[in-house]
């Protein structure tokens, strides 16, 4: 494909080539099933009526909860920033001993249940909680401290992997010619970090924004976002006009929010040199690195340790009795499965998300950052990034519905499909996937390309030779996000799932949610089980990653 | 190079080793093989219910082998989301047959047509539970519980109180922030519990309850979970709130020492009914008929109240020991016409929010 005399011709094609799959999984998955529930929001009785959707937009509640959303999703991500930074610093820049289990530690809230989260923030801060003097129930800094509970390991994991890809000469060099710590950081650091930062700091926003659970649980019903909004309507009211309207503003609004990042992510001369050095040990000079990281493990240790606490109690006693009950199926049946055979079934389902969200993610990332030649060549290649943070920034249940009443008739009739629910949630994760990738892979200097290609490889070989190399940490990184996204990934597989084989936090909502003091002690169990699966995986595959690039 | 493709073989061997334990390469897709391959006759019907359904494993072996047919389950959501995909596919509907549709979403579902009339013989003193305003009877009463307050007994023992026993006591202020409930916007229980007090205090009254509801400390969560593990006194969490809004057959489940500890105040009932019934366009009207006698069988009826925690809809099935002793249940619950709420969720809902968050 690619000869020294590309024609302008043979590089579209060879963009359209490498883009056509992950769009036609975008168009049938994503834009099919929610441009056809937004249109039953437009079509009242037969007839197009965009009038009460627009009357929709100018309601004073749908302003509150707008302005709510954006105000705390903004807030929950500059904190989720201030704290990864420092952390992300400490655990990928530095080396000692127990780092790598902190680092998988730290991924396991992710794909906590949020109704079990819930449950553990609020026995903790709760007005019978050991925090209940705090006062915090209830109110709005308790749903941003349990969007940050969920989110920072996003900016710990996304930043620290550029981080380590990060040549550390420069910094050495400037701090030899006597500038501080703090003007090394601010001069030489942080603008190289910035793309990957600001890549870091859209996707932990845009999780904020579709927050559900979190919002409701933690607020008290105070507060309403456009996502429990629009799961009200939806779900409740049956309300498609006004579900509607949120739905195309949650579109605008995420539209603007990936132009403004779009902007802030571009580098003028992108360089990246991979680094070969073995971080040193923390010194002194490491301590807001330390103290954020102490900060971040109590935000995400408390209501972890309480879940564990609450999952060894038995009426007033110490027992492992709620962890024997999980290998049955509970004489009181509220275990739909053992939740072994869940737990297999999450593992499974991972795994396919996994591999689908890789290979989409790396086909859209080496096709938006091939260096353009031209101005139209560069918009559709940053159009095209921006199209795959969609599924992010929509809600769960629009796609839901929307995947019913679209996939439903051939060629496309796949709404009883098993795959839906990989597929479902690789498209969650693929903009994590996506975004670790870019930043690295825009780095590369397109000239190291160019020189393999002058030396006779082929696309594939330079693929291999140059691309891959510097793309493994990420990438790894990456597959962990995805593996974890799908490990935890509620919303999507509730509505998707079927009884025959429910995945693990499918088997502990129904836990939760059935009286009997056994059935709790149960979920809190069961959430332990996937926190400590999840750890574990985390663990491996960071293993895995370090040995491998000790091959280079 | 050789150093360089490295990677590339581990990640196809990572790849080949995963294939082998993901959903797909597993072969685990016995039904998934759907109709498509044009048997004259259907082998299998559908059921399409919410996430709380489940039945003993025996008793669904026991209709496959009287029906014939191979039982397929589609469950998710709750009775919310189960009746709008009804109406959104009646078209094309998901299954054959749907359970889970309680009564106040019913008259959405019938409204919209997303049932097929089947008069399927009911068991003697069923009839009470049928749908008002159902009369070509497309739905057909499988189960049904009521939506109560309940109390923690041993809390106002140990407090010298005396427990609450109607709805006007929970505005008192010798109650005041004792009282958590799910909210009516989140919650099926906490929407029956708005249409408790919507049948006691008449269309223009619930709002000034409420509003002394809200004052005198009531506390609000997202859902039945939130409000019973962790606020309420007796629940996983031990909260500190003795009076919360939960079912008749809570107080089976909190039997301690030969007595329980939590009893339902049925003075402040609201019944909710879940029905079953043949969807319009489904592909073996005959099996899923068959389904729909099979849930009013002796055997499921008494499988109810420990699968899905509700009573059964035939009175002479016998219920397990500690829901006979401890479970019981209203004799004149609240009621709203199904119609009524269909045609005012939306106002009340609105009127509800405003009330309760300001």
């Amino acid at each position: 494909m690619t000869t020294p005399m590309t024609t302008p011709m043979s590089r579209a094609l060879t963009l359209a080539g490498l883009a056509a799959v992950p769009l036609a999984v975008l168009g049938v998955f994503f834009v099919l099933p929610v441009s056809g529930m937004v249109s039953e929001g437009f079509v009242v009785d037969g007839r197009f009526d965009p009038g009460g959707v627009l009357e929709v937009l100018g309601r004073p509640r749908v302003h509150r909860v707008l302005w709510f959303t954006v105000w705390s999703s903004t807030v929950a991500t500059l904190v989720a920033v201030l704290l990864g930074l420092p952390a992300a610093h400490l655990l990928h820049r530095r080396r000692f001993p127990g780092q790598r289990v902190l680092r998988s530690l730290l991924l396991v809230p992710f794909v906590l249940p949020t109704v079990v989260v819930g449950v553990a923030f609020r026995e903790l801060i709760g007005e019978a909680g050991p925090l209940g003097f705090l006062g915090l129930d209830g109110s709005a800094a308790a749903i941003v401290a349990g969007l940050v509970f969920f989110n920072v390991a996003v900016v710990i994991r996304a930043v620290g992997a550029a981080w380590e890809s990060l040549d550390p000469r420069p910094a050495e060099a400037a701090a030899a010619l006597g500038a501080s710590p703090v003007q090394v950081l601010r001069t030489v650091t942080l603008p190289a970090l910035r793309p990957a930062i600001v890549s870091a700091a859209s996707v932990v926003f845009l999780f904020c924004a579709t927050a559900f659970g979190v919002v409701l649980t933690l607020g008290g019903l105070r507060y309403s976002s456009v996502e429990t909004e629009i799961y009200l309507l939806t779900t409740n009211l049956l309300d498609l006009q006004a579900a509607a309207a949120l739905s195309i503003l949650q579109l605008l609004a995420i539209t603007g929010l990936l132009v403004v990042t779009g902007r802030l992510r571009a580098v003028p001369d992108p360089a990246l040199s991979r680094s070969t050095a073995r971080p040193p040990r923390p010194s002194p000079g490491d301590w807001p690195g330390v103290v954020t990281t102490a900060l971040v493990l109590l935000l995400v240790g408390t209501p972890l340790a309480a879940l564990v606490t609450g999952s060894l109690r038995v009426g007033d006693t110490w027992s492992l009795a709620n962890y024997r009950a999980l290998g049955g199926e509970g004489d009181q049946q509220a275990l739909l499965v053992p939740v072994g055979d869940a737990l297999v079934t999450s593992l499974r389902t991972a795994v396919d998300a996994t591999w689908m969200s890789l290979s989409l993610g790396v086909l859209v990332a080496v096709v938006v950052t091939r260096r353009s030649r031209s101005r139209t060549e560069r918009r559709v290649r940053g159009l095209l990034d921006g199209l795959f943070m969609l599924p992010l920034g929509v809600s769960a249940v629009t796609l839901g519905f929307g995947f019913l009443i679209t996939l439903d008739r051939p060629p496309l009739d796949l709404r009883d499909s098993l795959l839906l629910v990989p597929i479902a949630q690789a498209l969650v994760a693929l903009p994590l996937v996506v975004r670790t990738l870019v930043p690295v892979l825009g780095g590369i200097d397109d000239r190291q390309r160019q020189a393999a290609a002058s030396l006779g490889a082929g696309p594939l070989r330079t693929f291999a030779t140059v691309d891959l190399p510097a793309m493994w940490r990420p990438l790894t990184a990456a597959a962990g996000f995805a593996f974890a996204v799908s490990l935890g990934e509620f919303g999507a597989t509730s509505f998707l799932a079927r009884e025959d084989h429910p995945t693990l936090p499918i088997v502990i909502f129904r836990l939760i949610g059935h009286p009997g003091a056994m059935n709790y002690g149960m979920a809190l169990a069961a959430s332990v089980v996937l926190a400590a699966t999840t750890a574990a995986v985390m663990l491996a595959v960071d293993r895995l990653r370090v040995s491998s690039v000790g091959a280079f | 190079m050789s150093r360089a493709l490295a990677p590339v073989i581990a990640a196809s061997v990572v790849a080949l080793a995963v294939s082998g334990c993901s959903t797909i390469g597993s072969g685990s897709d016995g039904d998934a093989t759907d109709g498509a391959s044009g048997a004259d006759k259907p082998s299998r019907v559908v059921l399409v219910t919410h996430d709380s359904f489940v039945l003993p494993k025996p008793l669904i072996k026991q209709f496959e082998q009287e029906s014939g047919y191979d039982l397929v389950v589609r469950a998710t959501g709750d009775a919310g989301i189960l009746t709008n995909k009804l109406v959104l596919t009646k078209d094309d509907p998901l299954g054959d047959v749907a359970f889970g549709v309680d009564n106040t979403f019913a008259s959405r579902a019938l409204d919209e047509g997303v049932f097929a009339a089947y008069d399927a013989p009911l068991p003697a003193g069923a009839e009470d539970y049928r749908l008002p305003g159902d009369d070509d009877h497309a739905l057909t009463p499988v189960d049904n519980g009521n939506v109560c307050v309940n109390v923690d007994d041993t809390w106002f023992a140990d407090h010298d109180l005396a427990e609450p026993e109607t709805l006007d006591d929970l505005a008192d202020p010798a109650y005041k922030n004792l009282f958590v409930l799910p909210g009516a916007a989140t919650s099926s229980p906490g929407m029956a519990f708005l249409l408790t007090t919507i049948a006691a205090y008449g269309e223009d009254g619930w709002q000034d309850y409420w509003t002394k509801l809200m004052d005198n400390g009531a506390k609000l969560t997202a859902g039945w979970s939130d409000a019973y593990e962790v606020d309420f006194t007796q629940g996983g969490g031990k909260g500190d709130r003795p009076i919360v809004l939960s079912y008749d057959s809570s107080p089976a489940f909190t039997v301690s020492g030969g007595r329980s500890t939590t009893s339902a105040l049925l003075d402040t009932c609201f019944r909710q009914v879940e029905y079953a019934g043949v969807l319009a366009g489904a592909a073996n009207p005959d099996g899923a008929e068959q389904l729909v006698d099979f849930l009013l069988s002796p055997d499921v009826q008494a499988a109810l109240p420990e699968s899905m925690y509700v009573f059964p809809v035939d009175p002479s099935v016998e219920l397990p020991q500690e829901w006979a002793k401890f479970a019981e249940q209203p004799t004149d619950p609240y009621a709203v016409d199904p119609a009524e709420v269909s045609a005012n969720r939306d106002d009340w809902l609105r009127e509800w929010s405003d009330i309760t968050s300001r």
